[in-house]
C-alpha cells in the first residue's frame, strides 16, 4: 500500500523539503497551516514532483477545531497514514519576559496543538498501522537555559509528549521519530547572530527522512548536535546557573 | 521580515559590498517587503561582479521561493517561481522528457537570474538565448504591483526586464517554453586543435547541437591558441542521478591556480584529447555543466577572488581581435586555467541582451595588481572591434563602453525610468555602468 504524510505547518522550509521527499517516493501528501495561498502553490509543487496527490488544508495549532478535518482526510485515503509535525514558534526571551501573556500561545503552537491532535489520532493510527510519526521539537527542550527557557520549556513537554508517545505505539506498528534539530538555515533562524553549524533545510529534511525510515528514535540535525547536547546535559546546575547562554 | 546585515559578494568574490537581505519564504512576506521597502533581487548570487550587490543598501535572495506552479506535459509549458534552479528544470521533467531549451555553464542559476542575464548555452548558434523561450513573466514593480509581461503584454518592459539585470522589478514567476530533451545522455566528441584558426573553422562546420572550445590560456608561441574542441548531440539513456559535488582541498589556496600546476594541468589535459576526435557518450550534465561536479571552485582563487572577462566579437572582427585579446591574456601571466571559447547566434531576447553573431571569449583572472588595467584595456579592444562584453560577469565596465556596446540602452532606460522612477531597484553594477541613464 502506497503511503500518506499529513504535514503539520507545512509552509516552513524544512517542512517544504520534507514534502518534496515524500513527492518523490510517491505518496499522498496533505499540506496543513494558516497560509492558504501558499500552501495552493506548495500543493502544486509537491504533486509536479511526482506526489500521488497534493490538498492543502487549514490548520492552526491553536484552534482544535481544524484537528478534525485533517485527520479525517489522512484516514480517508487508501494508504498507510503517517505524520509529521513541523508546526512552531518562537517568541524571543526577552519578548516574552515584557509579555508574559504570549507564553500561552507559544505552548499550543509547539506542543499543545499538535499533541492532542496526535491523541485525537491513535484510534486512526492504531487501526491502519505501519505508518510513522515525525515530531520536530529542539534542542532547546533538552535542557532550559537562561537565555530562552520560554521556547524551551514547550519543546521539552513534547519531546516528553513523543517519547510516550512512541511505548504507547510501539505494539501497534506505529514508529515515532523524536527530531531534535539545533540551527536549521530558515526563516526562524535568518540574521540571529552567533549561528554555528547550520544546517540547510533540505540536509535536514533528508536526515530525518532517512532516519524515519530507518526507525530510529531519536535524531539531532545536524548529528554533532547529539554531543553538544549531551555536555550541556551533563554540565552540573552549580556551573550552569551562572552560564550565560 | 528579518533583514540580514552582511557583506556580499557575488561568485567573483572579488568585489564586495555591505547590504541587509531579506529572504522570503513565502510570496505574501515578498509582496510586504515590497510594499514597504522595495529592494532589487538576486538569485543564486552566480553572476561574477556586482550585478547581484548593494552598496549599504538592501536586497531581497529569491532562492526559496522556488516552486513548480504548472506544467503541461503535451506542450512542454512549465510556471515556476523564480527561485527554481536550472538543475531541479532538468531533474525533475528531463525524465519525462522534457528540458529547458538553454542551459549555461552552470545549472545552478535561477530562473528568475537566467532570464535577468538572458543567459546563453553551449546551443546558442541554434536555440538562441534563454529570453527567447520565455513566454511570461510575472513582475512585481517598484509600487508593489503584480504585471505580466509578455511579447503582446507591457512588451517594452518585458524586452527590458529579460536581460535586464534586475532594474525594471522583481520577477516572481515565469512560463518558459521547455524543448524535447531525448534522454540523459550526450555523445561527446573531444577533437584537439592546435590553434584559433581551427577553432573558428571548428565552429564553422560543426553541425552538433552543443558545442564548445576550451583553450589553453597558458601557451604561448608555437603552441599559442591550442585547445580541445567538444561537440555534443543529444542521446537516449537514463538520467544520471545528481552526485554530491566534489569539495576541494581549499587550504591549499591559491597553489592549484599558480601557474606552473595549472601549466601542467592544462599540458596533461590536452594530451588526453586525441586530434582526431573520439565520441563517447557522457551524462549529460557532464558536458553541460564540467564545473558543477566542483564544489565552491570559485575559492579556489583565494580570499580576493577573481574577474571573469567575457566578450562577444563580430565575425567580421573576430579573426583579428580575438588572438590579439588572448595574447594580452596569455603575455598577463594571469594565466586563467582554461578559457571558453563559443560561437554565438544572432539569438538575443531583450534590449540589454548579450548575444551577437560572432564569437564569444570568457577568460577568469585573478584579482590583484594589474588585474583592473588589464581587463580596461581589454574591453576597449571590444568596443573597437564592434563587440560586447557581459555584464553579468563584468566588473570593470564604464558608462561611455556600455553606450557604444548596447545599442538599445536608450530603449532600456526609457522603460526602466517609467517602471521605477525612483531608482529602488538600483545595483552597484547599475550604478557603476550608469545603466539607467540619470546620472551625469
Amino acid at each position: 500500500m502506497s503511503s500518506a504524510w499529513l504535514i503539520l505547518g507545512a509552509s516552513s522550509a524544512m517542512a517544504r523539503s520534507f514534502a518534496r521527499l515524500a513527492a518523490g517516493d510517491g505518496a499522498h501528501v496533505i499540506l496543513a497551516g494558516r497560509d492558504s495561498d501558499d500552501l495552493a502553490l506548495q500543493a502544486h509543487d509537491v504533486l509536479l514532483r511526482g506526489a500521488a496527490s497534493a490538498t492543502a488544508m487549514a490548520f492552526d495549532a491553536r484552534n482544535p477545531t481544524s484537528f478534525g478535518p485533517l485527520l479525517a482526510a489522512l484516514f480517508a485515503l487508501d494508504a498507510t497514514p503517517s505524520i509529521a509535525v513541523f508546526s512552531g514558534s518562537m517568541v524571543d526571551q526577552g519578548a516574552l519576559e515584557d509579555n508574559p501573556a504570549a507564553l500561552a500561545g507559544m505552548i499550543a503552537d509547539n506542543f499543545g496543538g499538535p499533541a492532542q491532535l496526535l491523541l485525537m489520532a491513535l484510534p486512526g493510527l492504531i487501526e491502519k498501522p505501519g505508518g510513522t510519526i515525525v515530531g520536530v521539537s529542539s534542542v532547546s527542550g533538552d535542557r532550559g537555559r537562561r537565555s530562552n527557557f520560554g521556547y524551551g520549556a514547550p519543546k521539552a513537554g513534547f519531546t516528553a509528549f513523543l517519547s510516550g508517545l512512541r511505548a504507547r505505539l510501539s505494539r501497534a506498528r506505529v514508529h515515532v521519530l523524536t527530531v531534535k534539530p539545533g540551527f536549521v538555515d530558515t526563516a526562524m533562524t535568518w540574521g540571529l547572530p552567533g549561528l554555528f553549524l547550520v544546517a540547510s533545510p533540505d540536509a535536514a529534511a533528508k536526515r530525518m527522512w532517512r532516519a524515519a525510515k530507518k526507525r530510529r528514535n531519536t535524531v539531532y540535525v545536524p548529528g554533532f548536535w547529539w554531543l553538544i547536547m549531551t555536555i550541556i546535559r551533563l554540565v552540573p546546575d552549580f556551573i550552569f546557573k551562572k552560564m550565560k547562554f | 521580515m528579518a533583514w540580514k546585515a552582511a557583506e556580499h559578494s557575488a561568485w567573483g568574490r572579488a568585489l564586495r559590498s555591505p547590504s541587509r537581505i531579506a529572504r522570503p519564504e513565502r510570496q505574501s512576506v515578498l509582496h510586504d517587503i515590497l510594499a514597504s521597502t522595495p529592494a532589487p533581487a538576486f538569485g543564486a548570487a552566480r553572476s561574477y561582479g556586482d550585478a547581484a550587490l548593494n552598496d549599504g543598501g538592501k536586497l531581497v535572495d529569491m532562492t526559496r521561493l522556488d516552486r513548480l506552479l504548472e506544467f503541461n506535459a503535451e506542450t512542454g509549458r512549465v510556471r515556476v517561481e523564480a527561485g527554481v534552479r536550472l538543475s531541479d528544470l532538468l531533474q525533475i521533467f528531463g525524465p519525462q522528457g522534457w528540458m529547458p531549451a538553454v542551459l549555461p555553464g552552470t545549472a545552478f542559476v535561477t530562473v528568475g537570474g537566467a532570464i535577468a542575464a538572458d543567459v546563453h548555452g553551449k546551443n546558442h548558434h541554434g536555440r538562441g538565448s534563454f529570453g527567447q523561450y520565455v513566454a511570461a513573466i510575472e513582475l512585481l514593480d517598484a509600487h508593489g504591483e503584480l504585471l505580466t509581461l509578455s511579447e503582446v503584454e507591457n512588451p517594452n518592459l518585458y524586452r527590458a526586464t529579460i536581460g535586464g539585470m534586475g532594474q525594471t522589478g522583481v520577477i516572481l514567476s515565469a512560463e518558459l517554453r521547455l524543448i524535447r530533451c531525448p534522454g540523459g545522455k550526450v555523445m561527446l566528441t573531444k577533437t584537439r586543435l592546435p590553434d584559433l584558426e581551427a577553432f573558428l573553422d571548428a565552429f564553422e562546420t560543426s553541425t552538433a547541437a552543443y558545442s564548445v572550445g576550451w583553450i589553453d590560456a597558458t601557451a604561448r608561441g608555437a603552441k599559442f591558441g591550442r585547445g580541445i574542441f567538444e561537440e555534443g548531440v543529444l542521446a537516449e539513456g537514463p538520467f544520471s542521478a545528481p552526485k554530491s559535488p566534489r569539495k576541494l582541498p581549499l587550504y591549499m589556496g591559491g597553489l592549484l591556480v599558480s601557474p606552473p600546476v595549472v601549466r601542467a594541468f592544462n599540458a596533461v589535459y590536452l594530451r588526453r584529447a586525441s586530434p582526431h576526435g573520439r565520441t563517447r557518450k557522457r551524462a549529460l550534465q557532464e558536458m553541460l555543466f564540467p564545473l558543477d561536479g566542483i564544489a565552491q571552485w570559485n575559492k579556489l582563487y583565494g580570499r580576493r577572488g577573481f574577474h571573469q572577462f567575457q566578450c562577444v566579437l563580430p565575425q567580421t572582427t573576430c579573426q583579428i581581435t580575438l588572438p590579439r585579446i588572448l595574447e594580452a591574456v596569455v603575455n598577463s601571466g594571469q594565466a586563467s586555467p582554461l578559457s571558453v571559447l563559443k560561437k554565438l547566434g544572432s539569438g538575443r531576447a531583450g534590449y540589454m541582451s548579450f548575444p551577437m553573431s560572432g564569437v564569444t571569449l570568457a577568460v577568469d583572472i585573478r584579482a590583484r595588481r594589474g588585474a583592473l588595467p588589464l581587463l580596461d584595456r581589454l574591453n576597449h579592444m571590444v568596443a573597437e572591434a564592434g563587440g560586447r562584453v557581459y555584464l553579468a560577469k563584468d566588473s570593470s565596465l564604464t558608462p561611455d563602453l556600455v553606450n557604444t556596446m548596447y545599442p538599445d540602452v536608450d530603449k532600456f532606460r526609457h522603460a526602466v525610468a517609467k517602471a521605477d522612477p525612483r531608482g529602488v531597484f538600483c545595483t552597484d553594477l547599475a550604478r557603476r555602468l550608469n545603466l539607467r541613464g540619470d546620472m551625469t
